[in-house]
């Protein structure tokens, strides 16, 4: 059995947890094992179940305690912990996100096994699993296996395909109160604060418009949030030195010490490609560069290239892309 | 306030990544060693509280005799002590291990501490595994990815970056941070700092001392492969007006990318 975590937000499992699901079920087809997906929290957590079913998992696992209605890592750490050691699957997944991040690291040092993080591919290979994934931000390809069971490992956002959701699938729901003794959590999320903008995050998103020097001032992000605007799930990313000179928050940089991102489309507008930039993005499936260096080097790295001033060709752009969507 | 901050060494981020295949193993010649960035953030912080708070900064490297420099970095910056925990394996890429080395030298070596600081992420390896790990073998609480932290007696309060916004957690001290950039703007060394840095003496901590079982030293993670990835071809430059330019770029990205 392969068990994957589910995360959810507003009552529904994350986009990111689903695609590890997915990839669960691929997998698990390989090695001739069922997929099982897992939902952890309080009162309520049986809420996105029934949505779950329909991603094909066999099982649906939902551990509850009052205690686990507020994220811990350490609370939920052992609950994972727990039903693992009860379960003994071959493999867990989490999603590589900002929570999965901070609790599969807890999950594995508590059952001894080690860990393979922010995967971007999974094989099979002699019936045991072989991970891929970037390190040095996407300058380095590391492929390894574990020599542990379970096989534990975290699968970054926005990589893994994503089946379509079929109606008619049959899970068995199996709930458990998960033991959480008194006082063992020490220390807890006591509040969210969303962001104010209804942005979603680079990492997440399918189009990144990020923007570096050549937008010469803060103001001018405002042009890049037009472009954005367009698309569904689109943000708005930043060089490291746009973000150094204090034009926009730390959480859009994309780079080695920012972010690393994979969107369908990335438009670097006035980025002149530092290596470290280069590091964060490379994996963006369509690369579009907008800069008036014709040597900048983020154009050896762009599947489309514009050698231009960007304060003309945005705004066009922005209009032409307007009528393609619109079609 | 008793404070230890785990710092490791790492090549810069404006390094170019080449590997010897036959190790796989990154070589090391020509590249620039320095303190894991995230790292010089939970330094900061450790000053910032000792400054606001009182007590003591230990800083603690687990690797090699070159991580020396690093560590005299941080004696610059201002920490009380710096101590090596000598471990000559190569990079395993494996969190646990590292973890397991902390958490026990922390046990044996550094028992009191009441803040475990950590950058988020060693740039290079990029796990993110090493902070939540050894807060789990203490049985602490932790708190990750942060860009603002308060201590309030025994309780911690810390912002954390998640996806759409930020988490407030609140924790009971020992607790286990790990920095993220927007935490601080890290101090440069003082030259004094850095004359003084230079006669300090440096203690190591053999990983012997530490007592840990060859079972728990043998790596989980087993290297398969370590290669750069595919160059990427540069594609097709557009000439011409802007408007030109940008009516092809929609086009192009809509019929031959397929994108929008």
């Amino acid at each position: 059995m392969i068990i994957v975590f589910i995360e959810t937000r507003d009552g529904k499992a994350k986009k990111s947890s689903l695609e590890a699901l997915s990839e669960a079920k691929r997998r698990a087809a390989e090695l001739g094992v069922e997929t099982a997906a897992l939902l952890v929290g309080g009162a309520a957590a049986d809420g996105s179940a029934a949505e779950l079913r329909a991603h094909g998992p066999a099982r649906i696992y939902v551990l509850e305690n009052a205690a686990l209605a507020d994220y811990s890592p350490q609370g939920y750490a052992k609950a994972v912990a727990d039903i693992v050691r009860e379960t003994g699957p071959a493999a867990v997944f989490f999603a590589a996100t900002a929570m999965g991040k901070d609790l599969a690291p807890r999950v594995a040092a508590r059952l001894g096994a080690g860990l393979a993080s922010d995967c971007t591919g999974i094989a099979v290979k002699d019936g045991q699993l072989e991970f891929t994934r970037p390190v040095f931000a996407g300058k380095a390809v590391l492929s390894l296996t574990l020599a542990s069971t379970p096989q534990i490992a975290t699968l970054r956002p926005n990589v893994f395909p994503l089946e379509a959701a079929a109606a008619g699938a049959a899970a068995e729901i199996i709930k458990k109160t998960a033991d959480i003794p008194d006082g063992f959590i020490k220390g807890r999320v006591a509040e969210v604060v969303k962001e104010q903008s209804a942005e979603i995050d680079v990492t997440e998103a399918d189009v990144v418009v990020s923007g570096g020097r050549g937008l010469k001032g803060p103001e001018n992000f405002a042009l890049l949030r037009e472009v954005a605007a367009l698309f569904p799930r689109a943000a708005v990313g930043a060089s490291r030195s746009a973000v150094d000179s204090g034009w926009i928050g730390h959480q859009h940089q994309v780079g080695q010490t920012g972010k690393t991102v994979s969107p369908n489309l990335y438009l670097a507008v006035g980025i002149s490609g530092a290596i470290q930039h280069l590091a964060g993005m490379s994996s963006s499936k369509c690369i579009v560069a907008i800069n008036k260096d014709p040597e900048a080097p983020i154009f050896k790295v762009a599947d489309y290239g514009i050698v231009g001033d960007l304060f003309e060709v945005i705004p066009r752009l922005r209009e032409e892309l307007r009528k393609v969507l619109a079609e | 306030m008793n404070i230890l901050v785990f710092v490791k060494r790492v090549p810069d981020t404006e390094s170019r990544i080449r590997i010897r295949h036959e190790t796989r193993s990154v070589i090391e010649d020509g590249l620039n060693f320095v303190a894991s960035p995230y790292d010089e953030f939970a330094v900061e912080e450790a000053l910032r509280l000792k400054e606001a708070k009182g007590g003591t900064v230990r800083v603690v490297n687990v690797g090699r005799d070159e991580a020396v420099t690093v560590l005299r970095k941080c004696l610059a910056m201002g920490a009380d002590e710096a101590v090596l925990v000598k471990d000559d394996a190569p990079e395993t890429y494996d969190g646990l291990r590292t973890a397991r080395i902390i958490a026990r030298a922390v046990e044996r070596k550094f028992a009191g501490a009441d803040l475990l600081l950590f950058g988020k992420q060693a740039v290079g390896t990029d796990n993110s595994q090493v902070p939540s790990m050894v807060a789990e073998l203490l049985g602490l609480p932790q708190a990750n990815v942060v860009t603002k932290l308060e201590i309030d007696g025994a309780t911690g309060t810390a912002w954390r970056e998640v996806e759409g916004g930020m988490e407030k957690v609140v924790f009971s001290l020992p607790a286990v941070v790990s920095a993220q950039k927007g935490l601080n703007e890290p101090r440069y060394e003082t030259l004094k700092g850095i004359m003084a840095a230079k006669k300090r003496d440096i203690p190591v901590v053999r990983l012997e001392e530490l007592g840990l079982a060859a079972e728990e030293l043998g790596p989980k993670v087993v290297i398969t492969g370590l290669d750069v990835p595919p160059q990427r071809q540069a594609g097709r430059i557009l000439q011409g007006e802007p408007a030109e330019t940008a009516r092809e770029l929609a086009a192009l990205l809509r019929n031959e990318a397929k994108v929008v």
